[in-house]
């Protein structure tokens, strides 16, 4: 074999230019030229401003403990208002007396899933567990009905348990069904990716407001006589619907960036379809959608407020509702919504980090 | 728009529900399905201090309310039995039409084609309410009459806006229309200036007259611009039902008429008046005729009181609202109160 000399490229190096010198790593960047002087003295002054607006409503004027009328004496923040209705905020119409189960219910919930993050846990034994313990254990204290617990109906269900119930266990649901239809949606078989296409299209063509009204509302005139469906089940199912046509086409956003010869690569293995999907290409198309799958997710989390309008007691109606009390009427306005918003920042911001996590998790060195 | 695009669904679903449920016979009484269940089902909404909202435990209170407890204490003898699914203004017809509430007591105004068109009968009248405007002390005015150009504050009722342009237009004036869809932001508006007056229901302006720093600053003007009669509702259909809700509002009424309340109840129970005695079950068979105890008129007031005790203790003088009775006042001292006799 001869040796081709070819010149690619002028092998010659421009001199090196030194990195443009550092004018003081805060004060130079922030106060280096006048104009950056103007900007940072501005943007100052609006954060101190609204720092002392804040944390005069929030802490200095605020009444901590007392009556309505003393909090109707004070410029700030109500507290006292949060505390009275706290129980009624959490768990709504939930009798009394056994607010108790919500709240243990919530705990596990919550624990169940902290648990449920780390992926040491994970496989098909983590699966067993959610669906033949977490859940029914779940399902029977809020409901009752077993072990003297005493039966209570949906009707009765509200605050965060509902919202978590409605947004966390139906998007765990629309998850695998989101994928299905991806799936379908990339099939090569025609009728079911017509399937695919027109549930995805009609379900995303119309607004969730209006598949919660159709289905706790027009369903049940058509159902048979004496046959009804719990309405909060109802909800349930429209949300699931709903977000699994969202999921679904960002999980196909992700089969899309899966080359081709993976696929290929699967083939000429001998694996057949649902092993390539299962060991080749979901994997890798989940991992590149974690982003837009939780940021959807928290989106949907806060959402199922929407379900207020069929009248279900979510905890940002609880908290509005809780406002209307004659006694706290025009006193407590902001400090119910305050917390609300606090909540559902927590809960939303825990999900952010948890993708962050995920994703550095599973960023392998090919990539 | 969003609202529209509802309040259109509500419409059409109300069709539909009067469609389905002028074709369909009742499979069961509503009195047999209630009885069954051990509960009643009321539907309410929480939108207004004084009519239903929830103390700290959760429990349910108000004028509305009381009229629910006051049919669960008919039928069982217990007002708690009972059990409040909240409605708003687009779900309240479809929730009764389809059965998942019993009766609805929620501030429904009475009108020709609610009750013609949407397959729901309405019970007697439990509040006269008429839409009213209020305005500060310092703007000057003592009448609608002399609101000229005026910002006028709502929230976006179904008849709200057109009451007022009605009016309006009657007296050749004009006005604009502020709307808010939160009952908070509306009152701020109007607190704030951004309106110089502010028109709903006159109950409900009692109430945002209340929380007021100063309520003096404020008056409510003199002219009602519109029949506001509210009432409680049932399913089309079922006249054994509709008549244990219309006659249990009307025990409350015939009680304070009578001076039959919830402490003096036992006592009057010894009365020697032959209306009492058919009232509290203690001759003839007043309640077996509407297939419930005998005792039904009793248990009411035992469970709920009469109707000035219900509305002293929602709305009164000595409630945050401070609502007069006004009109909501027996037929004798000239109010609109008038229950047929028990007999």
């Amino acid at each position: 074999m001869t040796q081709i000399d070819t010149l690619i490229a002028d092998t010659t190096l421009t001199s090196r230019q030194a990195p443009p010198a550092p004018n003081g790593r805060w004060l130079g960047a922030y106060f280096g030229t006048p104009g950056n002087a103007l900007i940072t003295i501005l943007c100052l002054g609006t954060i101190f401003t609204l720092a002392k607006l804040a944390i005069g409503w929030l802490f200095v004027d605020a009444t901590f403990s007392g009556t309505p009328a003393e909090c109707k004496a004070t410029s700030g923040a109500c507290w006292p208002f949060l505390s009275a209705k706290m129980r009624y905020i959490f768990f709504g119409f939930y009798p009394f007396e056994e607010q108790w189960r919500p709240l243990a219910a919530m705990l596990l919930f919550l624990g169940a899933c902290l648990v449920s993050m780390v992926p040491k846990v994970w496989g098909r034994g983590l699966l067993i567990a959610w669906v033949a313990i977490i859940l029914p254990t779940l399902y029977v204290l809020m409901a009752g009905g077993y072990f003297g617990l005493s039966v209570v109906p949906t009707t009765q269900w509200g605050g965060l348990p509902l919202s978590f119930m409605l947004s966390f266990i139906g998007l765990a649901c629309a998850l695998p069904l989101g994928i299905a239809l991806a799936l379908a949606r990339a099939s090569n078989l025609p009728a079911i990716r017509v399937l695919g296409v027109g549930f995805i299209e009609i379900v995303r063509g119309v607004p969730l407001i209006s598949i919660l009204f159709m289905a706790t509302v027009m369903l049940p005139l058509f159902m048979p006589d004496g046959i009804t469906i719990d309405k909060l089940i109802r909800a349930q199912v429209a949300i699931i619907l709903f977000a699994a046509a969202y999921i679904a086409e960002i999980v196909r956003g992700g089969l899309q960036a899966v080359p081709k010869g993976q696929v290929e690569a699967g083939h000429s293995l001998g694996l057949h379809y649902w092993q390539i999907m299962r060991k080749i290409v979901l994997p890798q198309a989940l991992k590149k959608v974690i982003p837009p799958l939780v940021s959807l997710f928290i989106g949907f989390f806060q959402d199922t407020t929407l379900v207020t309008i069929v009248g279900l007691l979510d905890f940002l109606d609880t908290v509005r509702t809780a406002m209307r009390d004659p006694q706290w009427q025009g006193i407590a306005v902001l400090e119910g919504y305050v917390f609300a918003a606090v909540v559902y920042f927590v809960f939303s911001a825990l999900m952010g980090a948890y993708s962050r996590f995920l994703e550095q998790y599973f960023r392998t060195t090919h990539d | 728009m969003k609202r529209r695009i509802l309040q259109l669904c509500a419409t059409v679903a109300g069709v539909a529900v009067g469609l389905v449920a002028a074709t369909t016979a009742n499979a069961a009484s509503t009195l047999e399905t209630v009885k069954a269940r051990g509960k009643l089902i009321c539907g309410v909404s929480m939108s207004t201090p004084g009519f239903a909202t929830a103390d700290a435990k959760g429990h349910m209170q108000g004028f509305d309310v009381d009229v629910c407890r006051a049919v669960a204490s008919a039928v069982f003898g217990d007002p708690e039995k009972v059990d409040f699914v909240l409605t708003n203004i687009n779900t309240r017809f479809q929730a009764l039409q389809s059965g998942e509430i019993d009766m609805l007591s929620r501030q429904t105004t009475h009108t020709f084609s609610r009750e013609v068109s949407l397959g729901l009968d309405f019970g007697p009248t439990v509040f006269y309410d008429g839409q009213g405007l209020m305005v500060p002390k310092s703007l000057g005015v003592n009448s609608a009459k002399e609101l000229t150009d005026a910002a006028i504050c709502t929230l976006p009722g179904t008849t709200t806006a057109q009451n007022l342009s009605d009016f309006f237009r009657s007296i050749g004036g004009k006005f604009e229309l502020v709307v808010f869809e939160n009952p908070d932001e509306n009152r701020n508006a109007f607190f704030s200036g951004r309106c110089e007056a502010i028109s709903s229901d006159r109950s409900d302006l009692a109430s945002i007259r209340a929380v007021a720093n100063n309520p003096d600053d404020y008056v409510v003007l003199p002219e009602t611009i519109s029949k506001e009669p509210l009432a409680p509702s049932v399913r089309q259909n079922d006249s054994n039902w509709r008549d244990i809700v219309s006659w249990s509002v009307w025990m409350l009424m015939a009680a304070e008429e009578r001076g039959i309340t919830q402490a003096n109840v036992d006592e009057m129970a010894k009365s020697e008046d032959p209306e009492i005695q058919r009232m509290l079950g203690v001759s003839e068979e007043l309640g077996k005729m509407l297939n419930l105890d005998n005792k039904w008129g009793y248990n009411i007031i035992k469970g709920v009181g009469n109707y000035g005790e219900v509305f002293e203790r929602n709305l009164g003088t000595k409630t945050a609202l401070g609502l007069t009775r006004g009109p909501n006042t027996r037929w004798s001292e000239g109010g609109l109160l008038y229950a047929p006799p028990f007999r």
